[in-house]
Order: C-alpha cells, then structure tokens, then sequence
C-alpha cells in the first residue's frame, strides 16, 4: 500500500513546474550567496579624521587608520563643526578627532587623548567599529611607546602584547560558520515545512477526502508523504556537503555517519512538527501562517546569528524548545571541530525526544473522520 | 440507452438489508444536519437519495462512509458499525463525491493504479484490470492523458470507474452527475445498471428527478429528515401526481430551511 502512495508522491512533486527547480536552486542559493549576505563582519566603515593637531603624529595615524581594510578615510577636516556636518549628512559612519596637541602631549607625558564618535543607528556597525579602531589607535600608540624606548634606552614597563587565534576555524572565516548551520534551514523547509503544505493543498483540493474514505492506515498516508521528502531532503543534503567542499574546501571534520545519523534525526523531527501543523490547518494561508511565525522565531532563537550564550536568562529557555537549536549545534560542532557521538549525544538526546513527541502528537491528530 | 424496467422492490424480496440505519443523527452546534433518520437499502439495490441542496445529503452519506462521526443514532454499512468500525466499513465501500477528487496532476493510469493500490490489490491485476475497464468506458486513447485534461463527462466516467474498481459492496455516489449534458448522463447512469447487475449496491444523490425513476426506491429528505421513501411508482401514486418531478416540489415546499 505504501509502495503506491510513495510513487504518487514523487510523480506529483517532478511533475509540478516549480517545486524540483527550486529544491535544487535553494542549495545554491545557501552556498553561493548566504555565506557572503550573512557575513557580520564590518568592513567599509566610513571615517573621518578631525585633525586639529596637524602633526606629523597625526598624520601617521590617520594613514594607519586608512591603510586597514576596515576604514575608508573620507574627509579630512579641521574642525569639530566640519566633522558633525559630514556626520550629519550620512557621508561618515565614525570621526575620529585628534586633540590639538596631540604630539606634544604624546612626547612630553606619555600619553594624548583621541576621541572616536560612531554612529550607533547600526548598532552592529558602530560597536565593531568603535572597538575596530581602539584596537588601531592601540597598536599606534604600542608603536609609539616602542620607538620611545629604543631612542631613549630607558626600560619602561614591558609590553604584554596577547596574541589570538581561532581554533577550530582558524581565519575566523565567517562563511565556514555559517554554512553548516544554513544547512539547517534547507532541511527545516525541505522536510518540515514542504510535505506539510503539501498536505493541507490536498485537504483545499478535496483529494484528502477521497484518501480518508480509503481503508488506508494513517501511517502509511503519514509515511507516503514524509520518505519522498526525506529522500529528497537527503539528496539536498549530500549535494550541499559536496558543493561546500567543491568550492569553500569545507568537508566535515567529524564522522560522516555520525551527520548523516543527526540529519535523520532532525528531519525527522520538523516533519512531525510540519504534521502537526498541517493537522491543523484547515487552509494554505493559515498553513502557511503558522509556519511563517515557527520558522521566524526558531531561526531567531537558534543561535544562527546571535550567540545563545549572550541572550538574556529567559529567552535561553526558550532556546531549549526549539529543534533548531540543537542542530545548528550538532552541525558546527561536527562539521569545525569534528566532534563525535560522545560530543553531540545531549543534543541528539533532546531532538529525540522532540522527534517522538512531534510525531506522536502528529499521529494522534490526524483524523481521517470529523 | 434501452428503456428499463426496474421491478418494484422491497426489503422483505432481499433479505439481505446492506445498509441499515436507525435514528441517525448528526448535530453541529445546535443545528441537527441530520435529524433522527432511520431506513435500510437492500443488497443489489439501486437506492435514490434525494432532497433539496442543504437538506442534509451529505452530511448523512458522510456518515455512512465512515467520514464523519454520527452524534447520535447507529447505523450498519456492509455489515459493520459505522461509528465502531469506519475502517472496516471503508474496506467495503466505494466512494465518489461532488468533487469525484481524482488527482488532477495524474494520468488517467495513474489514479487507478493508486486507488487500486490504496485497496490492496496486486500489481499485475490492476495493470490487466486497467486496460479492461478503459477499453469499456472508452477512455483506453487517454490511458497516458492527466486527468486535468479530460472534459468533465470523462472525468466523472473514470472517477466511478475508480471508486468500483476494487469490487466493493456498495458504492456511494454523491451528485455523480452534476454538470453535464443528458447524454453523458445516459451514459453513467449505464454504467451505474451494469454495476448494479454485478451485484454492487448503488446509493446515489441526485437533483435529477429523471434520474430519480432510474432508481428502484427513492428517499427524500427534507430539513434533515426522511419525509418520503417507496418505489418512485408508489410515490407518484402516493402524492396523486404524474412525476418525480412534482412529488419532489411537494416535499420541498415544507422545507423551513433556507438554501446557503
């Protein structure tokens, strides 16, 4: 029987116009553009420099500050109100103003003022680039400090220089990140979201109806609908793994059964989610609805963008509902750090029991009669 | 199509009653769809289920096909309970509603072989069975044809061809005809003969009282209820009047409830 409601499955998803074309556009999409659109990192920050010191001192750091690649030295002005009107006018993201004096001072005591203003609209630019040029500004005055020793000869307090480095994804390269976690967004719709809008178009159609008056068992319909999606969610998958290792060189560090077991586990997962819903939705609008508001706050609370760990109490708990979550970790802890089963079995431990929970619940309501 | 004598039938010449159903009801809210109905088709029989849009023939077929819970009352379908045992009911029935919901974006093979399939039937009797039953409704040309491309007509010719291609005891036939013209009509309601004559219990709504005296016995019901059921011969005696037609009208007219 099941054998018969899967071939009907596959016929109907390659015959529509759109859907194969898009199952295979979407990984595409996730690895050619997504890496590159959901880069945080900040570059290109707009800076104008005040230099009201017009040293050679000055000089120097505004040169510094224009050879990082993560300022543009705009303007170059003289004065305070010539620096908030170019500010005002969007033309700069930061000023960097440089006190009158400034050589003196660094020469005379030791030590000189700047002052970095950003603009905080983008809050994410104008922290980055607050810290971005403390950093620069830092390293001017470490070099300062450096050159002073060795014309003076004095022996001033030694320098504690800290060296970072990024384990596990060493050039800290933001697309590496993020691709095993988008991974978990084109499982999420494939598998989750797709057979569950494809059941509620049957039940807009009619056609659920002349199924339901059928001795058909509600698992095998269950089943008919989930194993083509899941293949074809597997078949995603491989390709995404392949392509990512064609053109960034990212293969997975960790075993490939031990991602291959998750992947099922956590398709498994959002299909009972995508059952329960579609069990409960009468029409594609409100499908579609429901899943809009799921998947918006579980890519939001997943960790995806923002660190769980900097969220606040309360909202980490919520974390805990939400299957995404635990993949998305599962995903980059096996893909960077090739973490195995003992690594990730707390995770895999909560999307199983999700996993019954959904598909329990999914079981339960669906009703082949009213 | 040859004119047809269908016999005066009744319950005591078939001892075998097929469908029997005391009391049936189904509320929604405070709204009675389906007031109290009680009757019993026998086996073989052609059964005419009429009444105005509205009236609640639907609701009860609904029931009877193990599609929607009964509120109240009991009744049997080929033996088994509809409300206890739906699913073994469904094994025995056939199914086609308004919508005769075939797979628009499958071939004309491929809904019967699905359908077929559902009913548990092996592969190689339904490939043989396909051919055999395309060939008689003359639909072998469009075996390969989705069936979002077939007029109407056809549509509703394969879609019965589907809901009796696993030999059920009975088929449901909810408004099979509506849309079409007299003549694809005739043709159904030939197949509908040839079925019957294999044995298959035939219980059909329809708006069509010439359609109506196809039918061995004919119920009509009106807000809910069953306010006539005999012989369409006897009706027309019962009512003094000269056709379905009119002794339809007289019923309705009662009807309190209004058409939505």
């Amino acid at each position: 029987m099941l054998q018969y409601l899967i071939e009907k499955e596959f016929k109907q998803t390659f015959r529509n116009a759109f859907i194969p074309k898009l199952i295979l556009a979407f990984p595409f999409m996730v690895l050619l553009v997504f890496p590159w659109a959901t880069n945080q990192e900040i570059k290109n920050i707009n800076v104008t420099v005040i230099d009201r010191d017009h040293s050679s001192w000055s000089k120097r750091l505004s040169e510094k500050l224009g050879a990082s690649t993560y300022f543009n030295l705009v303007n170059y002005v003289n004065s305070n109100d010539e620096g908030m009107a170019v500010f005002e006018d969007g033309k700069t993201d930061m000023l960097l103003e440089i006190q009158p004096d400034f050589e003196k001072n660094l020469m005379n005591a030791g030590a000189a003022d700047v002052m970095i203003s950003a603009n905080a609209v983008n809050i994410m630019k104008g922290g980055l680039g607050s810290g971005y040029m403390n950093a620069i500004v830092q390293d001017f005055a470490n070099e300062i400090r450096a050159e002073r020793i060795q014309t003076s000869g004095k022996t001033e307090l030694p320098l504690i220089q800290v060296i970072s480095q990024g384990r596990f994804n060493i050039f800290l390269d933001y697309k590496v990140f993020m691709i095993p976690a988008l991974i978990v967004i084109l499982m999420t719709l494939l598998c989750g979201f797709l057979p569950a809008l494809n059941i509620v178009s049957e039940k807009e159609i009619g056609t659920i109806e002349q199924i339901n008056v059928t001795p058909v068992k509600k698992i095998s319909f269950i089943l008919g609908k989930l194993i083509p999606y899941w293949t074809i969610g597997l078949f995603v998958f491989t390709l995404t793994l392949g392509l990512a290792a064609l053109i960034y060189g990212l293969v997975p560090k960790g075993n490939l059964l031990t991602i291959y077991l998750s992947v099922l586990i956590y398709i498994s997962t959002v299909s009972g989610l995508g059952l329960v819903i579609s069990n409960y939705s009468s029409t594609l609008q409100q499908a579609m609805f429901v899943i809009f508001f799921f998947l918006i706050i579980f890519i939001l609370i997943s960790g995806l963008f923002t660190p769980i760990a900097s969220m606040p109490q309360w909202a980490q708990i919520f974390t805990y509902f939400n299957p995404l979550r635990y993949f998305i970790e599962i995903m980059r802890m096996t893909f960077l750090k090739g973490s195995g089963f003992s690594d990730i079995w707390r995770q895999l431990a909560a999307l199983g029991v999700w996993a019954l929970a959904l598909n329990g619940w999914a079981l339960m309501s669906y009703r082949k009669r009213r | 199509m040859q004119k047809k004598n269908n016999p005066p039938f009744s319950i005591l010449n078939s001892p075998f009653s097929i469908i029997k159903v005391e009391n049936l009801t189904k509320r929604f809210g405070t709204f009675a769809a389906v007031d109290r109905i009680t009757f019993s088709v026998g086996k073989g029989e052609i059964f005419g289920f009429l009444g105005a849009n509205g009236a609640g023939k639907t609701t009860a077929i609904r029931m009877l096909c193990g599609l929607s819970k009964p509120t109240s009352g009991e009744g049997f379908v080929a033996g088994y309970n509809i409300e206890k045992q739906s699913e073994m009911v469904k094994k025995n029935i056939g199914y086609m509603s308004q919508k005769f919901s075939l797979y628009e974006d499958l071939k004309v093979w491929e809904n019967i072989r699905l359908f077929a399939g559902i009913y548990g039937l092996d592969g190689k009797l339904i490939s043989r069975k396909t051919d055999e039953t395309l060939k008689k409704i003359g639909l072998m040309n469009e075996k390969n044809t989705l069936v979002k491309e077939l007029p109407l007509g056809w549509k509703q010719k394969l879609a019965f061809s589907v809901a009796i291609f696993h030999e059920p005891k009975i088929v449901f036939l909810d408004e099979p005809t509506g849309g079409v013209d007299p003549i694809t009509r005739r043709q159904f309601w030939e197949m509908i003969y040839e079925a019957a004559e294999k044995g298959i219990t035939i219980f059909v709504t329809t708006h069509y009282m010439d359609e109506a005296e196809y039918c061995n016995r004919v119920s009509i019901m009106v807000d809910g209820r069953i306010d006539a059921l005999d012989t369409p011969k006897q009706l027309k005696a019962q009512f003094q009047v000269e056709s379905m037609d009119e002794v339809f009208r007289q019923l309705a007219r009662n009807a309190k409830r209004v058409e939505n």
